[in-house]
């Protein structure tokens, strides 16, 4: 069974295993990779690590600051400010892998359609990218949360929205190029139907340039999704979530500084994880940098 | 005339885009969130009053029919009517414009000023430490979250410092200036008040800074990255063989024929402010669209947000038309 897996994708593990040796060699791709692991690790272990429940109220212990018991101080409620950012970072990487799996899916199955298709088909879906990217990011995606109510997955599907446009017009292109090779003459020519072509040669072709952007735009995600709950517009209270928590730290800022700082700080180090990974990944799998 | 006649393509391009986003706004308005009627009328109102309301807005019609009567509207400047300041939100938007307009042209001012000299130099020096240091700068920057920047420029310069003021436009006792441009820093110099102006600058510099360090973040590497390309071309090797000073071949040679990438990114960066400006007016107090429809959207006043979202839209989509011209105008090759 396995030996059968190995024969069959014996090129795709040889691929794999060479972007792997290429990427240790890249110092912000180790360091990306640091980060985000580290992040992942921290959600995956909040339950465990944090000392504290996270949405245990304490009313003797209110916006206490940083020091021996809390390291990061408490909040109006007396809540450990480090317990609710360890658990922020489960909400945070729940959007941005959520976003960029349904507006990636959806934008790679979209792009590729419109490109190997062609003509007519093309031009529609294409103007109605076009349309959507007429709005800038977060003004679309705040209307659109406005408009279906204010919560995380009501969220989740704004900012997946206002993402897809992005994924499908990189696709688009690539499977303009793609759909020139001969194997897809060949497909043709033994009979394939288009669906099939799109499925089985273009999309898997256009992969690694759809992870990258993915990795590129789960930061951007991450930021979005932070700006629509800092507006009141993403998950609500009790629920740790690091803009929501800087809303609400805004308030006390002029005298409990921790407050709305080390949510933002983590959001910051996020971001700036998954976009240097992402940019080593991006120059370590362009074939022309490549070899 | 060729440039004219790839202007006038572009022009009738624009129309089923701009179509295109005005039904889409009209579905997220009329279609999503349920009933306008009600929310109008509020919580409160009486089924009886909801059906009339709904009568006279035309809701019970069907939807193709609304949407025509919506673009009817538009075409006259009826952006519909703010739920929390009863006045047309077409209004509203032309008393918020110039606070936001200044602060996106003073942000923009600074993200030229300081992102291309910054882009030149760390293109001249790769690789030395100056790179690296702006490298980093600029991977902060396309990183930051701009709502907590705001936040902390206030702690260090308005809290710990006290050297700028934290909110507003101006200090809470001085009276705005006559109302000609409706920017402050014109206006207050029209008046000749020297004070007001300073005032009305050291009111303006957390915010602008704020709203501008991403695309200055963007700008700089956009610059440097353009200026390398041109600088490996044969043409600089052939002036530097003839002897011209390594300053002009910079400054005239390279910064030249890389502005045209710094020009596309310069202009959707404008567009994108825009958007900036919804968090930094926030948090800053700042008069002007952005938080006037971030207190819509707390409100619920769906109209204001609506009409915003269209405003933006459609500066934004000039915007990227303007920047296609400019872009014709530098670059003969390009095909119209």
């Amino acid at each position: 069974m396995l030996d059968e897996f190995r024969r069959q994708y014996a090129w795709q593990i040889r691929e794999f295993f060479f972007t792997v040796k290429l990427l240790r060699r890249n110092p912000s791709a180790v360091a990306g990779f640091v980060i985000i692991t580290g992040m992942v690790a921290m959600a995956l272990t909040a339950p465990v690590l944090a000392p504290y429940n996270p949405i245990q109220i304490s009313l003797g212990e209110r916006l206490g600051p940083p020091g021996g018991a809390h390291w990061f101080g408490t909040d109006e409620l007396g809540r450990d400010i480090l317990t609710r950012v360890m658990y922020g970072a489960r909400i945070s990487l729940w959007i941005g892998v959520l976003v960029v799996a349904i507006a990636g899916g959806l934008g790679a199955v979209i792009g590729a359609v419109s490109g190997y298709l062609g003509h007519r088909v093309d031009n529609l879906i294409m103007r109605a990218m076009d349309v959507v990217l007429s709005f800038p990011p977060l003004v679309l995606a705040m209307a659109l949360a406005a408009a279906l109510g204010p919560s995380l997955n009501n969220a989740i599907l704004a900012v997946a929205f206002v993402m897809i446009p992005k994924f499908a017009r990189m696709v688009r292109g690539e499977a303009l190029a793609v759909k020139e090779k001969q194997f897809i003459a060949a497909a043709r020519a033994s009979g394939a139907g288009s669906l099939w072509i799109v499925w089985h040669h273009i999309l898997p072709n256009c992969f690694s340039s759809v992870i990258v952007l993915g990795t590129l735009i789960l930061g951007e995600t991450i930021l979005i999704a932070a700006s629509l709950s800092f507006i009141g517009l993403g998950t609500q209270p009790p629920t740790p979530e690091w803009g929501a928590m800087i809303s609400v730290g805004r308030k006390f800022l002029m005298d409990q500084w921790w407050y709305a700082t080390f949510p933002g700080l983590f959001i910051l180090v996020t971001v700036i994880g998954f976009n240097i990974f992402g940019d080593a990944l991006r120059d370590v799998l362009d074939p022309r940098i490549r070899r | 005339m060729r440039i004219l006649s790839y202007i006038l393509k572009r022009l009738i391009y624009l129309i089923p885009v701009l179509l295109g986003v005005t039904l889409l706004v009209f579905i997220i308005s009329h279609a999503i969130p349920g009933d306008p009627a009600r929310m109008m009328a509020g919580q409160k109102a009486s089924r009886e009053a909801i059906d009339n309301l709904r009568h006279s807005m035309g809701l019970d019609r069907p939807l193709p029919e609304q949407y025509l009567q919506y673009l009817a509207g538009l075409v006259q400047g009826d952006l519909g009517f703010s739920i929390r300041n009863q006045r047309p939100v077409m209004e509203d938007m032309l008393d918020f414009f110039p606070a936001t307009l200044e602060l996106t042209l003073v942000s923009m001012v600074v993200c030229v000023s300081v992102g291309i000299p910054l882009g030149i130099i760390s293109a001249v020096r790769r690789n030395r430490p100056i790179d690296h240091a702006s490298r980093v700068f600029s991977v902060i920057g396309v990183s930051m979250p701009v709502f907590w920047l705001g936040l902390m420029l206030l702690l260090l310069f308005y809290r710990n410092l006290g050297w700028l003021p934290g909110s507003g436009r101006l200090d809470i006792g001085l009276d705005p200036p006559a109302h000609v441009t409706g920017l402050y820093l014109i206006d207050t110099l029209l008046e000749g008040s020297v004070g007001k102006f300073r005032n009305a600058l050291l009111h303006i510099l957390l915010p602008a800074f704020c709203l501008s360090y991403v695309y200055l973040a963007i700008i700089t590497r956009i610059v440097r990255s353009s200026m390398i390309s041109v600088m490996g071309l044969d043409f600089i090797t052939t002036a530097r063989a003839n002897g011209i000073a390594e300053t002009v071949i910079t400054l005239k040679h390279c910064l030249k024929n890389s502005l045209i990438p710094t020009v596309t990114i310069t202009g959707l960066s404008i567009g994108e402010l825009l958007g900036g400006a919804i968090l930094t007016e926030t948090i800053f107090n700042w008069p002007g669209m952005g938080k006037y429809v971030v207190d819509s959207v707390n409100f619920l006043d769906f109209p204001a947000l609506m009409g915003f979202t269209l405003v933006v839209s459609f500066t934004y989509v000039m915007i990227n038309l303007a920047v296609d011209v400019i872009y014709a105008f530098l670059d003969p090759q390009i095909r119209y």
